[in-house]
């Protein structure tokens, strides 16, 4: 009992971090609240079945959402995001409208029905439970995720630059740093964690027109509990409600396990109303 | 907010306004003997969104709170009516209560975002995340075990048979269709004129002031917050209202009263009609409501997709909405005229 009810917050916290981390790094570094992110999600993982359909292994069909969603993000970011920096309320509103848009379009290409892939996972029993083994995929990829972005943003010059931007845009672009280029590039890397979350839900989830929805509320409480920092914010909110999540799940069921998140998170925004990460005024 | 973009603290209003106010009520109240049922339904409803777009677009224009989620007043008002009023057999009690419940839930909500101090958009991301729960919530009370008193809440099919208002003078019978007609027409004009009235007082100037520099209120001596919480469950109760005529108009709740759809079809109402004036949401509500039944007719599949295409166009091109545009291009237009008179 201890092992699933410890199996179940160690899910629901890489699952978290999985569909928030996109979300958080392109709120994080630019400001924006992508309304649009569960959409991303979405797109994701309809290239993935598409590839996964036409013959391609898991692997590289879960990189292809990425890519392909990255590119989107990149088409988005110069085609309606870089005329609104400043301007945060109205790029909430533009992706909201961006999200019903995709809801739309993808209903009247894909139908309203959910596509699903026969990939086969076998059981793994501990415990005296059985878990299906894909589920411990989800959260070394998660776990992964984290890691990769912590790896591009400490060692990598890139990640320098981009740390630089997101401290003081203005500093950085007197000292000779292209902050649109950087700004469509994050909003790229921030687009194609979405595609590749996505792509990781399709075993369990399939791919439909309502995907994103499912989890964008969790997503945007994580993102706004944890505050600005992405990397930090993300790990410290996905542990929170991951654990209150899963517990709770346990216990009642999973709508329950949401409400409280919800509940917990409303009371933490009068104690910490910029989150968890508010007062740190440097990191990641 | 950028304050080009937002409305100014309102004067008295001129005696023509209130010709044209009366002259609105006297057609309203002409109106059933002259257009059929059909014409009438699709009136009342569109006066029912109206007055959720009026409780957003005066808390967004007005007092600069962004509140996505207007619909969860909405359906709470809806849910709140259809289980007291099934439960108790009355409807006078329940109208009551319906909007007291919604008051009471924005109370709360809305002293933990604005007495937590949140920012602008983490205010409006919470309401829209609240409106997402409470519709998976209701989704998910589909089992019998989900009762209320003896009302059960369906998940997603909705509460069906919900009763019509009974008035004492009208011999138990619930309204009829002109009934609901004019009970929609009536309180929406009425809270039109009400909050446009309000602008005009002491309570009025301190939220557009508020708006405009919340800092400079607060050492002018303002509890800021108190204000604020004030317009928010204004707007609240204003959205439970309307929640409660739409379970009036359609004998009907269901879980889509609280969906993202409906979230975001309020934000369109009110950003196509302008949020600067008071009417703009009400012409922005007939409009959108107009064009997409009109779409739905001629069999556009996905009206989302439009709906979607408007609000990012409406963003990026006339972030100020129609009326204030089309008030915009009267106003160059005139000034020009005027210019050229006086040149000569």
């Amino acid at each position: 009992m201890i092992a699933t009810t410890l199996y179940l917050i160690i899910y629901s916290i890489s699952l978290l971090m999985l569909v928030s981390l996109g979300l958080a790094i392109i709120f994080g570094m630019m400001k924006v609240i992508n309304l649009a992110h569960g959409e991303f999600m979405m797109l994701g993982a309809y290239a993935c079945v598409l590839c996964v359909n036409a013959g391609a292994p898991l692997w590289l069909a879960f990189a292809a959402a990425a890519l392909a969603v990255g590119l989107f993000g990149i088409v988005v970011e110069r085609l309606i995001i870089r005329f609104l920096y400043g301007r945060i309320v109205d790029t909430l509103l533009a992706t909201w409208g961006l999200s019903l848009f995709l809801v739309g379009l993808v209903t009247t290409v894909f139908g309203p029905q959910a596509w699903s892939i026969s990939a086969r996972f076998g059981n793994v029993s501990f415990g005296g439970m059985n878990f299906s083994a894909y589920t411990f995929v989800l959260i070394a990829i998660s776990i992964g995720m984290v890691v990769v972005t912590w790896l591009i943003a400490r060692l990598t010059t890139v990640g320098l630059i981009v740390r630089g931007t997101m401290q003081d845009a203005t500093v950085a672009s007197g000292l000779g740093v292209n902050r649109n280029l950087v700004y469509m590039g994050t909003f790229g890397y921030g687009a194609a964690l979405a595609g590749l979350a996505g792509a990781v839900l399709v075993p369990i989830t399939g791919a439909s027109p309502s995907l994103g929805l499912f989890f964008v509320a969790k997503a945007f409480i994580n993102v706004i509990i944890g505050g600005h920092l992405p990397l930090i914010g993300t790990i410290a909110a996905s542990s929170l409600f991951g654990t209150i999540d899963g517990f709770v799940s346990y216990v009642w069921s999973s709508v329950v396990g949401e409400v409280s998140v919800l509940i917990v998170a409303v009371i933490l925004l009068r104690l910490l109303p910029l989150g968890i990460t508010g007062r740190l005024r440097s990191g990641l | 907010m950028i304050p080009e973009f937002s409305a100014t603290a309102a004067r008295p209003p001129k005696a023509w306004w209130w010709g044209v106010i009366a002259l609105i009520a006297l057609a309203m109240v002409m109106l059933p003997y002259y257009v059929d049922i059909a014409l009438q339904l699709d009136l009342s409803i569109i006066f029912v969104f109206a007055l959720l777009a009026l409780s957003m677009g005066f808390l967004w224009g007005y007092a600069g709170i962004l509140s996505f989620g207007q619909t969860i007043f909405f359906g709470l008002g809806g849910y709140a009516y259809a289980v007291l009023a099934l439960n108790t057999g009355m409807t006078g009690l329940p109208f009551l209560g319906a909007l007291l419940i919604p008051v009471a839930f924005s109370a709360l909500l809305g002293y933990f975002m604005i007495y937590g101090r949140i920012s602008d958009i983490y205010l409006s991301v919470t309401t829209l995340v609240v409106t997402l729960i409470f519709e998976k919530s209701i989704r998910s009370t589909s089992g019998p075990e989900y009762v209320i008193g003896s009302v059960r809440l369906n998940g997603q099919n909705g509460i069906p048979g919900v009763p019509g208002l009974t008035l004492p003078w009208l011999d138990g019978a619930p309204l009829s269709i002109e009934g609901v007609f004019y009970l929609t027409a009536g309180a929406m004009l009425l809270v039109y004129v009400a909050l446009r009235l309000l602008l005009t007082t002491r309570f009025g100037r301190v939220i557009v002031g508020i708006r405009e520099n919340e800092r400079r209120m607060e050492l002018l001596g303002y509890d800021t917050r108190l204000y604020k919480l004030g317009a928010f469950v204004l707007a609240g109760g204003i959205a439970a209202l309307s929640g409660v005529l739409y379970a009036l108009w359609g004998n009907f709740v269901a879980p889509e009263m609280f969906n993202l759809n409906q979230a975001a079809q309020v934000v369109i109402w009110v950003i196509v009609g302008g949020r600067s004036t008071l009417i703009g949401p009400i012409f922005g509500t007939g409009i959108v409501q107009y064009t997409s039944n009109w779409l739905g007719t001629v069999g556009v599949g996905q009206v989302t997709l439009v709906l979607g295409i408007v609000l990012m166009v409406f963003v990026l091109v006339f972030p100020r909405g129609l009326l204030p545009t089309i008030g915009d291009a009267f106003g160059y237009v005139r000034r020009r005229v005027a210019g050229r008179g006086a040149a000569r």
